[in-house]
């Protein structure tokens, strides 16, 4: 019997039960979708941040220090920029500080650097103008705001020239940064750069907790790491445990790993919705071939053979799984949409998770409906015409 | 004198029912030549159904040969009989069993989907079965909107459509009422005369008069005395 003619009846007999293959199929919808949404917003902040880390460019170093045993100091750090390989560092002070304009107040990260920062984190200005080593120099109160702290105290208005208080002290905004999206929600933009001198002593202390060192090249980063390492080995003997150095390949394996362990956790726990869709469809399918026996009966009497009543079974609910996750691949596109713009999340739709997860969805039906298909087959006819 | 169509010697079928073995055919031998009309008759626990199944090909005997247009039936696997019945039988039950999700013709072209036609040749061959039983207009109703009598028609039409060798009828108008059940009747006999060979199987001995043959099952066993008594019926 042609499969053309099998899908046919198959349709008809989903047509004629339709609140129960509707039930059914849900299983499935919700399976696909949630497995497409998790997936896309996983591999959304995966792409985010990748391209993140990437527009900083491969010849960035970072030493970042961890807990209070070891203090950077500024001079021991500008040694560092000596070093053959290195084109240009910037230290950087951090500390969480309120932030204040007019009644508008806030808390919000205060990052004290230099000038370099603009070149070495590769830092754009949408307005104004960025630190120079001048301000730094001359312990300048002038403050570089992120674009979401802009916008949040300032809103449409043009905050350049404007003051702003942190932590009671007033500061004039010189300058705007360019928005950077956020990843794994976490904003780039919500910031507030002041020179690495006014914040020493806005959060009172001299110690440095992170440097970004620029390489001359992309080329060679490993060597101009070593050197690195070197130089803080000998500038802070035994403390090797308290700081680390990482290049861009380093924070990227790290991050891709991260996320990419995310997915697999996302898609898992969806992948078993979609199971269990599937088992949704093996009981409505048993459920189904008991309600026909007379059906089935009739037909093996009017020399239906056992193939023929295992394909039709088979293809019902491979055709109920399919169709399931056809308007799943479309309802999780949808919600994905939706998500993506009210959470100004980055969602990433890739081609193959839509057709991994409708591959996946026809696997379950082909696996689900063996079992009921098969017991259908196998029914004996007299007994199945007698059967009321 | 050809080979008649069908050839049953010494049939032998039993069940095991609770542990007790029933003999539901005990050395049944019967030849059915074509184009005859021949009823079966006998009161249920007779092993009547048992024979149909035989003769429909459902079913396989235990020992003992069952010969269809020279083939053996009792050696076939479940497949070769589907096939068999599907080509060479028609069926007629006595509640019509109809798809009920199917319209008239669809009903009419299930045997010939089995067999693998054409949608096309399908179609027509349909529409020509359900002329023959003078249903042509009701071709795209559902069997809900039939009445019994036109349901049965359209099962006769689902019998004939695949121009089987025999059509085996079960108490075909044990669901009907008398009128209807002389309009079917009537309808096989003319299916008779046109050249179809018809297996009536019945307990109502009125009914099974209006064939030209008639055998009695009873206990299990056959008898065929024409003329005389048979059991403790009397026919003629």
């Amino acid at each position: 019997m042609a499969i053309l003619q099998s899908i046919k009846m198959a349709l008809r007999s989903i047509k004629g039960n339709k609140l129960r293959s509707v039930l059914t199929m849900l299983g499935i919808i919700i399976g696909v979708s949630s497995v497409i949404v998790l997936v896309s917003i996983a591999q959304g902040s995966t792409t985010n941040v990748t391209s993140q880390i990437n527009s900083l460019g491969t010849n960035l170093l970072t030493i970042n220090t961890f807990g209070t045993n070891l203090s950077l100091t500024e001079d021991k750090i500008n040694k560092l920029g000596k070093l053959s390989g290195i084109q240009a560092l910037s230290p950087v002070v951090s500390g969480r500080i309120s932030v204040k304009k007019d009644r508008t107040s806030s808390q919000t990260t205060l990052t004290g650097t230099n000038a370099a920062y603009e070149s070495v984190r590769n830092t754009n200005v949408s307005n104004g103008r960025f630190l120079t080593d001048i301000d730094l120099e001359y312990r300048q109160k002038i403050a570089v705001l992120g674009a979401t702290t802009a916008q949040n105290l300032f809103g449409t208005e043009n905050p350049v020239g404007q003051y702003i208080q942190l932590n009671g002290n007033s500061f004039k905004v010189v300058g705007v940064l360019a928005s950077k999206g956020s990843s794994m929600g976490q904003s780039g933009d919500d910031l507030v750069i002041v020179p690495l001198s006014t914040a020493e002593r806005l959060v009172k202390t001299t110690s440095i907790n992170q440097v970004y060192l620029q390489g001359k090249t992309g080329q060679n980063m490993d060597l101009v790491m070593a050197e690195v390492q070197n130089s803080m080995a000998s500038m802070y003997p035994n403390q090797t445990d308290n700081y680390s150095v990482m290049n861009q390949q380093d924070l990227m394996s790290t991050m891709s790993s991260v996320s990419n362990t995310m997915t697999m956790m996302l898609g898992g726990i969806a992948g078993i919705s979609l199971l269990v869709g599937g088992i949704g469809i093996m009981n409505i399918m048993l459920v189904s071939v008991s309600e026909r026996t007379k059906e089935i009966g009739i037909r093996k009497a009017i020399g239906a053979k056992r193939r023929d009543i295992l394909l039709q079974f088979l293809i019902e609910s491979v055709v109920l799984s399919a169709m399931g996750g056809i308007i799943g691949i479309l309802f999780g596109l949808g919600v994905g949409k939706i998500l993506g713009s009210a959470l100004s999340m980055t969602v990433t739709f890739s081609s193959s998770i839509v057709l991994f997860s409708f591959l996946f969805s026809l696997v379950v039906g082909v696996v689900f409906g063996v079992f009921p298909a098969n017991k259908a087959s196998k029914l004996n006819p007299i007994q199945a015409l007698r059967y009321e | 004198m050809s080979t008649p169509m069908i050839q049953i010697s010494n049939l032998m079928k039993s069940y095991k029912l609770g542990g007790e073995i029933v003999h539901a055919l005990n050395n049944v031998s019967l030849n059915i030549d074509k184009g005859e009309f021949l009823a079966i008759i006998g009161p249920s626990g007779s092993g009547k159904s048992t024979l149909m199944n035989m003769l429909g090909c459902l079913d396989r005997p235990d020992t003992g040969n069952y010969l269809l247009d020279g083939k053996e039936i009792g050696k076939m696997n479940d497949n070769d009989l589907a096939t068999i019945r599907n080509q060479k039988i028609g069926f007629i039950f006595q509640n019509f069993n109809l798809l009920t999700k199917l319209t008239a013709l669809e009903n009419v072209e299930l045997p010939l989907i089995y067999s693998g036609l054409s949608a096309k040749i399908r179609r027509e061959k349909a529409l020509e079965s359900l002329t023959k039983v003078g249903l042509k207009d009701r071709a795209g109703h559902m069997p809900t909107q039939l009445s019994g009598g036109q349901q049965q028609r359209v099962a006769i039409a689902r019998a004939l459509a695949g121009n089987p060798s025999i059509l085996l009828a079960d108490e075909p108008t044990g669901a009907l009422d008398s009128k209807t059940s002389a309009e079917i009747l009537l309808l096989m006999k003319e299916l008779n005369e046109v050249g179809n060979t018809i297996i009536l199987i019945t307990h109502d001995l009125s009914i099974a008069k209006q064939a030209k043959r008639m055998v009695q099952i009873q206990d299990g066993q056959l008898f065929e005395n024409e003329g005389e008594q048979i059991g403790n019926l009397t026919i003629y």
